[in-house]
């Protein structure tokens, strides 16, 4: 089994980052099993290509535009994705679906793509979350931890 | 008259609007307006200057490197801190591999498709691909059967319904002209790229610990520890599969990415007299040899109005022809200078946003609009070429004689080098500087390992702050062209921070004197045959591989349209 767990999004602009944010407080309260890898992923497209090629597990935590309150969670899975990026225009938009799209031309897609997505509040220049997208935070480690149990690789809480 | 507004016209990298006003099947007036404001200089105000890399590597989802290794070059100038010699190798085989990577993602994943039509490549003959292919070069991968899967392949994707990446292309429009043998070599190359440039990633990843954020920076040199007998470090044994990766990345540059460049220019040869634009071309030298920045491996400078003869080297991190000739103008943008009305120099720069409506005649955009000089200026691989070329570089100069050669054997005949002042021009510069980058990352391997050889493990000067105020510039020839940060340092503390980054060079609209911007230039005369499907529009931009450097990313949930097309 080998999972990746990335956080996406830019912390600059406060509730945009909330993916990011994600991935670091799952790496500040927990110790990972040697099957699964964090990465924080910015806003990166095809630059993640490498680190996201060959997965059992793509888990993708991210900003969700979406209906309903602010710091409510989403969870995600394959088909249900797929959707969200059905309204293309044109080839030249490298983001995450077109990494998906390009790994599956060379048979390396994730076989397995979940995405917890957190809705935001605030979008303005700032580094920190709004309380709303910081409690969305803690939910959506919580939302992270059961998936990775469920999949076989719990991580361990760290004793403070 | 038709007005046509595309809006976004890029996602990931933000959304950049391109509007157009055509009449008689031509573009005769364009406005470029960037829909994102980006405020980094308020995030770094008050912050530790050596902090400040962090902070700017998080500005674009597609350039961070570029924005780390600028922003310690701009506090080292600041402090005249000299950089070890390690260090600015390590960094130059960062720019160069990362340079790389980007040239062969802009061309394969971005702006081929403009080019190459996928559906007509299900119809192309794998025999007729290869021994097309084998007359370019001897590239190993041109085999029938490569190809052959490639078709079957590229067929699954279409009889499944499922495109991905290639749906909703233009395929079938007018202004596609390839044969299907070519389009299917392309589209054999397109895929073999994605794992190319997955080898140029490694390279990073390897050097700067972790990409897409690189860890090992520090302003005075690099964290890399230099041991060649200890495992935690940089050791030989990790060089030398960094040497591998970049024989691997060589084979496909040199003998599959230069041949479709060229063919593409040869076969779209009217496309050569299209989207010029701004012809004063500014590029910087770059891959610093010394410890302070005065002789480079690739260099760069300024030509005025297209003219070679005029060219002025750039000469050094301290230049002065560079340092006082960059101004940025807001006449047209969203925002307004307090206690000035003229364009101001980037060390007196202000963000004070002012948004209104889209004025036609007013302002428009949220890029500022830089000149150089006085004058607008395009940057990019092409003005890159051109100065490399002027300069009498030579590697440039055989890529470039190369690549022409190739293209005039496939047009039939030969192609002058003026023809570089055009939308196919951007394009085939950018695969001439990825094999010239490429080149400079085994020369810059070799000097690394030649100078721990002779024993150099240093890798960092500690910087030192003093009381008052300094002020530094630095400077990168990044993917995009020229990008410079520029920083005023209070007490050890930042208090002006500016970013005048390669799109808002090429991106920008009208100036103070209503001159416009490289895009909007470059659009006027672009032929348009269906204004709903402006395909020749995108061309022109797409070939400046346009990115906005706010790196919005965010998932919408409900299926909204991303772009638009509107056609009135």
């Amino acid at each position: 089994m080998s999972i990746l767990v990335l956080g996406l999004g830019n912390i600059l602009l406060s509730d945009e980052g909330v993916g990011v944010r994600i991935v670091e407080a799952l790496q500040a309260s927990h110790d990972m099993p040697g099957d699964v890898e964090l990465l924080d992923g910015g806003t990166s497209g095809m630059d993640l290509l490498d680190m996201v090629a060959e997965r059992d597990c793509l888990i993708v935590a991210d900003a969700v535009n979406a209906d309903g309150p602010a710091g409510r969670l989403i969870r995600l899975e394959d088909d249900n994705i797929r959707m969200l990026f059905e309204t293309r225009f044109s080839p030249h938009q490298l983001g995450l679906s077109d990494l998906l799209a390009a790994l599956r031309l060379i048979d390396k897609a994730p076989r397995r793509v979940v995405v917890i997505g957190v809705v935001p509040q605030n979008l303005s220049l700032g580094m920190d979350l709004s309380q709303a997208a910081a409690n969305g935070r803690d939910a959506a480690v919580a939302m992270i931890v059961d998936e990775l149990s469920r999949l076989g690789s719990a991580p361990t809480p760290r004793l403070h | 008259m038709t007005r046509i507004t595309i809006d976004p016209i890029t996602r990931i990298e933000g959304h950049l609007r391109i509007d157009c006003e055509v009449d008689g099947g031509k573009v005769t007036k364009a406005w470029s307006s960037g829909q994102m404001w980006r405020g980094i200089e308020l995030i770094l105000k008050g912050r530790d200057p050596r902090d400040a890399w962090i902070f700017t590597q998080r500005i674009c989802g597609v350039c961070t490197t570029v924005h780390a290794i600028t922003s310690v070059r701009a506090v080292e100038n600041a402090l005249n801190l000299e950089v070890p010699l390690n260090a600015q190798y390590i960094r130059n085989m960062i720019v160069a591999a990362h340079g790389v990577h980007d040239h062969i993602v802009h061309f394969y994943h971005l702006a081929a498709l403009d080019w190459v039509d996928i559906v007509s490549a299900l119809k192309g003959d794998p025999e007729g691909a290869s021994k097309l292919g084998a007359t370019l070069s001897d590239y190993k991968a041109n085999s029938v059967p490569n190809i052959r899967s490639v078709r079957d392949k590229l067929q699954t994707f279409v009889d499944s319904g499922n495109l991905g990446v290639f749906a909703s292309g233009y395929w079938g429009h007018p202004a596609m002209k390839l044969p299907p043998d070519v389009n299917l070599l392309a589209a054999t190359h397109y895929i073999q790229a994605l794992e190319v440039q997955r080898v140029a990633n490694k390279i990073v990843t390897i050097l700067g610990s972790k990409t897409p954020h690189i860890q090992n920076l520090a302003v005075g040199g690099v964290s890399n520890a230099i041991n060649p007998d200890s495992q935690s470090t940089l050791t030989l044994e990790r060089l030398y599969a960094i040497k591998a990766l970049i024989d691997q990345l060589g084979d496909f540059v040199h003998n599959a990415m230069m041949n479709d460049v060229a063919a593409v220019g040869a076969l779209y040869a009217d496309w050569t007299q299209y989207g010029a634009g701004v012809t004063n071309y500014l590029s910087v030298p770059d891959l610093p040899l010394d410890t302070k920045g005065t002789t480079f491996e690739l260099p760069g400078g300024y030509i005025p109005a297209g003219d070679l003869s005029k060219f002025q080297a750039i000469n050094s991190y301290q230049d002065a022809f560079f340092r006082d000739g960059v101004k940025e103008a807001v006449k047209h943008s969203w925002y307004e200078y307090s206690g000035a009305s003229a364009a101001l120099h980037p060390y007196d720069g202000q963000t004070n946003p002012k948004y209104d409506d889209f004025n036609d005649d007013g302002k428009y955009s949220w890029i500022k609009a830089p000149t150089f000089q006085d004058k607008r200026a395009q940057v990019g691989p092409l003005a890159n070429v051109l100065g490399m070329y002027a300069a009498g570089h030579e590697p440039t100069k055989r890529h470039l004689t190369k690549l022409v050669e190739v293209a005039s054997k496939v047009a039939g005949t030969q192609i002058p080098l003026t023809a570089l002042h055009s939308t196919i021009g951007r394009i085939a510069a950018r695969a001439v500087r990825c094999a010239v980058l490429h080149e400079a990352l085994q020369n810059q391997w070799q000097l690394l390992i030649d100078n721990i050889a002779r024993g150099d493990t240093r890798t960092f000067n500690r910087p030192v702050f003093p009381k008052g105020e300094v002020r530094g510039f630095g400077y990168h020839e990044a993917p995009r062209g020229v990008l410079s940060h520029w920083v005023v340092i209070k007490d050890g503390k930042i208090d002006n921070y500016q970013a005048v980054v390669p799109s808002t060079w090429n991106a920008s609209p009208r100036d103070q004197n209503d001159e416009p911007g490289p895009y909007e230039a470059a659009l006027i005369d672009t032929p348009v045959a269906d204004a709903n499907l402006p395909l020749e529009v995108l061309r022109t931009v797409h070939s400046f591989d346009p990115c906005i450097a706010c790196a919005v990313h965010m998932v919408d949930a409900d299926k909204r349209p991303i772009v638009q097309v509107k056609a009135m």
